[in-house]
Parts: C-alpha cells; structure tokens; sequence
C-alpha cells in the first residue's frame, strides 16, 4: 500500500511534525504538489489519520501524572463498556486503553498536585462502575516519548 | 493564566493542528491576526508543545502494542540512566516512562505481530542490564481525550 517514498515521507514528517509541507517538501526533494499528492492519498485511505496539536499540561499547571491499571469486575458482562463511558465523563483522563492480560483497562489521569489528586480519586475515579482492583503508577519522568514508528 | 478563548483554540489545534491560523480564528469567532497572537503566545509559553501524526499502526504493519511494565532487579547497584539509554534505543520501544508503584517503568512497544513482539521481550528487553520482573498487556483499543481544556 506504501512504496519507499511513502514511508520516506512519513519517517521524516514523523520525526519533526511542526514542518510544514513546503519544508518538507525541499527536504525531501519532491515538489510540493507531488508531496502534497502523496499526502492526501494516505489520508483517504486511512494511514495518515490526522495531524494533532500536542497539549504539555505540566505547563498548563497540571503536575501530576498517574497511570491508573484496572482489573473489572468479571460478573457484570457489560463492565468494560460502562466503566469506559463514566471514564470518558472525567475530564482528567487523558487515555484509555483496554487490554488482554492481568489489567483490563488503564486510564492516564492528570492533575494539578497531590491535594486534587486525592480529590479527584476520591470523589471520581473511586466511583467509577464495576471497578474490582486498582494500581497506581506515579509518572516520575518520560525518558522516550512516542518515537518514531520503525517503519 | 489562559481564558476561555485560548482553551477554545487549544480544543481546535488539538483536534487538528493542520488547520490555517484562518481557519482556526473562524472556528472561534477571531480575527486571523488576533488568533496568530494567541497561537503564538501558547506557542512561547510551551503550552502548545508540538503536533503529532496520527498514523494507523495496523495498516502500516503494526498489528500489536503491547503495554510493558519492567521491576528493575534488586540486587547489586542498577544503574537507571544506563538502562534508560538502552530501553531507549530499541526501536520497537516507542515510550518509556519511569514509574513509581508497582513497577519501575513502564514501556509502551509495537511490534508486527505477536511472535515478533516475543522476540522484541525475549532477545531485546528480557537482555538488558538489570531487568527483573515483567509483565506485558496486550492493546486491545486505545483513546485518546481532550483533557481538561
């Protein structure tokens, strides 16, 4: 589906998102109309989902970061998708990803210190549905940050 | 420290940071030189770190993420800074995050499929200096929210 340019282009754009496509373009020493071609082609058929703004909360005064690992109740068949959705309500989570293992689902849930963190644990996540074990995981650093597929 | 217009951008940009300043002054109801100052500012205070592609990884080949959590073995001195660089440069390692609970960093790998995630645990990570215990998850669906804007 992707020939060499293709992935070429997405290496790279990957690497340094902020360029724009005539910047791109002259790096990559295709003409902006054939870049811009290429581009659109891997929108429509669905490989290049979108292009993103990336929010740094820290700086937004949210300096808590907690991974938060679930194991769901097993008795209730609908537990995923109703713990999902009242998720979805809490403002503060940022991801969520369901797995195939010992967790069943983890939320990233941000804060702005300690005090609301144990405010919103409390009075948010601790009430959310179905919730049959939770583990904490205190983000202490990021080392990697979503790299460069290994395409 | 930002008003109600700046988080409508922010919602904006996030969503898609492809759009003209224009378009997204015309999404907010702003001029395109008034949204330019704000997208600037956000810009210079960090608050807008950046944009990111969202690529989908099944097309591309990449049929499994898999969430690892490494515990960091005990015994002897563990050097941290030396397994972060070696985490690091495994290119199927996409994120790794120092934790603190239950494990001590948490990583994040794609992989072709299963066997070959296999291979990426078994000959990359279970081979670094000082890993201990491990657990892995595999990704079923992944969401990414807003965020309190």
């Amino acid at each position: 589906m992707l020939d060499a340019t293709d992935s070429a282009i997405l290496r790279r754009w990957q690497a340094e998102p902020d360029l724009q496509v005539t910047e791109l373009a002259l790096e990559m020493g295709l003409s902006q109309s054939v870049l811009s071609r290429r581009i659109d082609r891997m929108r429509e058929n669905g490989v290049l989902k979108g292009v993103q703004g990336v929010i740094d909360w820290s700086a937004l005064g949210y300096g808590v970061e907690v991974s938060l690992r679930f194991t769901l109740d097993k008795g209730e068949p609908r537990a995923l998708d109703l713990f999902v959705a009242a998720a979805r309500e809490v403002p503060e989570v940022t991801e969520i990803q369901t797995f195939l293992g010992r967790v069943d689902v983890r939320l990233a849930v941000i804060a702005r210190d300690l005090a609301h963190w144990r405010q919103l644990y409390g009075e948010r996540i601790l009430t959310l549905p179905h919730i049959s074990e939770i583990e904490a995981l205190l983000h202490v650093a990021q080392v990697k940050t979503d790299a460069v597929l290994p395409l | 420290m930002i008003d109600d217009l700046d988080r409508a951008i922010l919602q904006v940009v996030q969503a898609n940071a492809a759009l003209s300043t224009t378009a997204v002054g015309r999404a907010v109801g702003l001029s395109q030189a008034a949204t330019w100052r704000r997208l600037d500012r956000l810009r210079r205070e960090g608050i807008l770190a950046g944009r990111e592609l969202v690529l989908d990884l099944e097309t591309l080949g990449f049929g499994v993420t898999v969430f690892v959590g490494v515990k960091l073995a005990t015994k002897g001195r563990v050097d941290l800074e030396g397994f972060e660089r070696a985490v690091s440069a495994i290119p199927e390692v996409r994120r790794v995050q120092h934790v603190l609970g239950r494990y001590d960093y948490r990583l994040r790998v794609v992989a072709r499929d299963l066997s070959d995630f296999e291979r990426v645990l078994r000959r990359r990570i279970m081979g670094l200096p000082g890993v201990g215990e491990v657990e892995a998850n595999v990704m079923l669906s992944e969401e990414r929210r807003p965020g309190p804007l």
